[in-house]
């Protein structure tokens, strides 16, 4: 068992912790203030390899691991958590399924362009009917000759209006329920295709969350993504994968906040020494601390499940449910060391805190997480 | 074109500290770094393969550790790397410094471009260079903050106080750059896998190369360091207005003498 990053994962460490230094760091705090998703400063970082990391040379990638991936979700998150969710939706949840699911000319029409980061991609499954009831979905797909005509919508989708490439799902025969699910690839600019409300939200603020609308949306069968009827599989397996990029993101947020509380204790002085030396702001350190490295080696753990074939749905769900719980409690706990000045906007941990508590609920609440980790424990 | 450029890996020296007791570097836990001059002068090195076509080969004279200085130059993007490695080079000053670097490049065989950064952050001497160009008899050409190549010609621009100075020479030349010449890149995900999955970096030792034993190391350095540290804070200096010249210099020379610093 190893418990150290090999060489290749050390030096990419080394390289994405200077381009968030450089590139990310100094921009975070003003597009957090403003709402502001940058794509250029994406495309920076897509330049440089990192959407393709885990995917073979033959489709544009780079041949290395999910590791060394989730790796590089969780330290550009450090610097922008919002950057880092963009990354690993468009990765995880776009760019994947059509690694594992696609048509060899699927793989080189849409993996290629995004594993190469010319493109952006968006994974759009959530209804204002459908959150954790997936099933439910009401968009639907209908065959017509070689095409199928989709109508509908979908809420709360990460990276749309930005994205260039949609992995969406649709109903394709209600009668079979979540066996009716079919899963396709859109384009943006595709006739009937459009954008809906741009969601103001609590965090996250660097990352763009709309509305996908389907007004018949006419959709080639070439671009059917899997067999019909199996998009709710698909879906489903997706989602395990893109659990160990938001815990990744999780990890990134809480040890951002980690770094700043305990920075922040050794140089705040009160009664004449620095508050560090107190047991009661050391010993909260000390968890803090313990719960990330905790955190961090069951993602690690689910990213080497998946590396290695093994079956990694319970694992995933493990990481993501730790990983945020521990965010949330990590940036709470480091508002609360920096006193006053956390609540203030002007420190970095007040954002941190906003942004921890969206990792508790998207893809897949905790209680899913529970669900599916109940599930593998009582079969 | 052959293009060499030589790297030296420092201790990052904005993480360093001085024992406040010994007033010395504390070196250990300080993460070690490619000079960043250096990562101008690659990045000149592969913007000129880029344009004119041919390979660049980067060198370092230093302990196995400047591996890692080297990998992250091959991730950038060159082509070949070199450790110049042996316990005789130990304690070198830059005398005995650009005197093994250049015998390494004589070793290599052809070149007509030799890439340096302006100074390393840790010696900042901005010697070794130069002296390279001298051991070599080839031009220097330093303060390089803009390359133009045209045939067998170079014409540079050197960055002054006030203004560039433009100065042509003809190849083969050694270069040192200064920051502004350039952004360096970042390794890219597939730069990273080659340089790590590559053959073995070559290594080179004294043996490999036709050197004379008494100018390598501790033995060929004209210089000694003896202590490094902080200088005590700096006072308010003296004003010496005498009436007339003479008078200032003599006041001047008695201080000087005084203090035995003449």
């Amino acid at each position: 068992m190893e418990f150290e990053f090999n060489e290749e994962q050390r030096m990419l460490q080394k390289m994405v912790r200077e381009f968030g230094e450089k590139e990310v760091a100094p921009g975070a705090a003003e597009r957090d203030e403003k709402d502001y998703f940058d794509r250029d400063l994406f495309d920076r970082l897509a330049a440089l390899g990192l959407s393709g990391t885990c995917f073979p040379e033959e489709y544009g990638g780079a041949g290395s691991d999910t590791l060394s991936y989730i790796m590089s979700v969780e330290e550009i998150s450090k610097y922008d958590d919002g950057l880092g969710v963009t990354l690993s939706a468009s990765v995880s949840l776009c760019s994947w399924p059509i690694y594992a699911f696609g048509t060899e000319e699927q793989k080189q029409k849409y993996l290629r362009p995004l594993a190469e980061g010319k493109k952006l991609g968006a994974f759009g499954l959530t209804e204002p009917n459908a959150g954790t009831d997936a099933a439910s979905q009401q968009t639907v797909a209908v065959r017509d000759g070689d095409d199928y005509i989709i109508n509908g919508s979908k809420i709360f989708i990460t990276n749309a209006g930005e994205a260039d490439t949609y992995v969406i799902f649709a109903m394709t025969d209600k009668s079979k329920g979540t066996r009716g699910i079919t899963a396709f690839i859109l384009e943006k600019g595709m006739p009937g295709f459009t954008f809906g409300k741009k969601e103001v939200k609590m965090g996250i603020h660097s990352s763009q969350t709309q509305e996908l609308i389907f007004r018949d949306v006419r959709v080639p069968a070439a671009n059917r993504l899997g067999d019909e009827g199996k998009g709710f599989k698909i879906a489903m397996m997706t989602l395990d994968g893109g659990r160990i990029g938001v815990a990744a993101q999780a990890l990134g947020i809480a040890g951002a906040a980690l770094e700043n509380a305990v920075k922040y204790s050794k140089e705040r002085v009160q009664f004449g020494k620095p508050i560090s030396r107190n047991q009661g702001i050391s010993f909260m350190l000390a968890d803090m601390a313990t719960e990330l490295k905790a955190a961090q080696l069951l993602t690690y753990r689910a990213a080497w499940c998946k590396d290695h074939g093994q079956p990694y749905s319970e694992a995933a769900a493990m990481a993501k449910m730790f990983a945020s719980d521990s965010a949330m409690k990590i940036t709470t706990n480091a508002v609360q060391v920096l006193g006053g000045y956390g609540y203030i906007r002007d420190y970095p941990v007040e954002r941190l805190m906003r942004d921890a508590k969206i990792t508790q609920i998207y893809e897949g609440t905790n209680e899913v997480q529970r669900m599916v980790v109940s599930g593998a424990l009582l079969r | 074109m052959d293009i060499v450029v030589c790297i030296k890996q420092v201790p990052d020296t904005t993480e360093v500290k001085i024992d406040p007791k010994t007033n010395t570097l504390v070196r250990q836990g300080v993460p070690s770094i490619v000079n960043p001059f250096d990562k101008n002068a690659i990045e000149a090195g592969l913007r000129l393969k880029e344009k004119y076509g041919g390979k660049v080969t980067v060198v370092s004279m230093g302990p196995p550790q400047a591996n890692d200085a080297l990998k992250e130059c091959l991730a950038m993007g060159a082509d070949e790397a070199v450790l110049v490695s042996d316990r005789a080079f130990g304690g070198a000053d830059t005398l005995a410094t650009s005197y093994t670097l250049a015998s390494t490049i004589r070793t290599l065989g052809h070149f007509d471009v030799i890439l340096c950064g302006k100074q390393a952050i840790d010696g900042d001497t901005a010697q070794v260079g130069p002296e390279m160009a001298e051991h070599l008899g080839i031009t220097q050409l330093t303060y390089v903050a803009r390359i133009d190549i045209q045939g067998d010609k170079v014409q540079v621009y050197r960055e002054h106080e006030e203004g560039y100075e433009v100065v042509e020479a003809k190849l083969p030349v050694l270069m040192s750059v200064v920051k502004s010449i350039n952004v360096p890149r970042y390794p890219t995900v597939k730069g990273i896998m080659k340089a790590v999955h590559k053959d073995k970096i070559r290594v080179l030792s004294a043996k490999d190369m036709e050197v004379d034993m008494d100018r390598l190391g501790l033995k060929g350095s004209a210089t000694q360091v003896r202590q490094i540290f902080t200088p005590p804070q700096r006072g308010q200096g003296i004003l010496i207005r005498q009436d007339s010249a003479r008078k200032s210099v003599d006041e001047l020379m008695a201080k000087l003498t005084d203090a035995k610093i003449v």
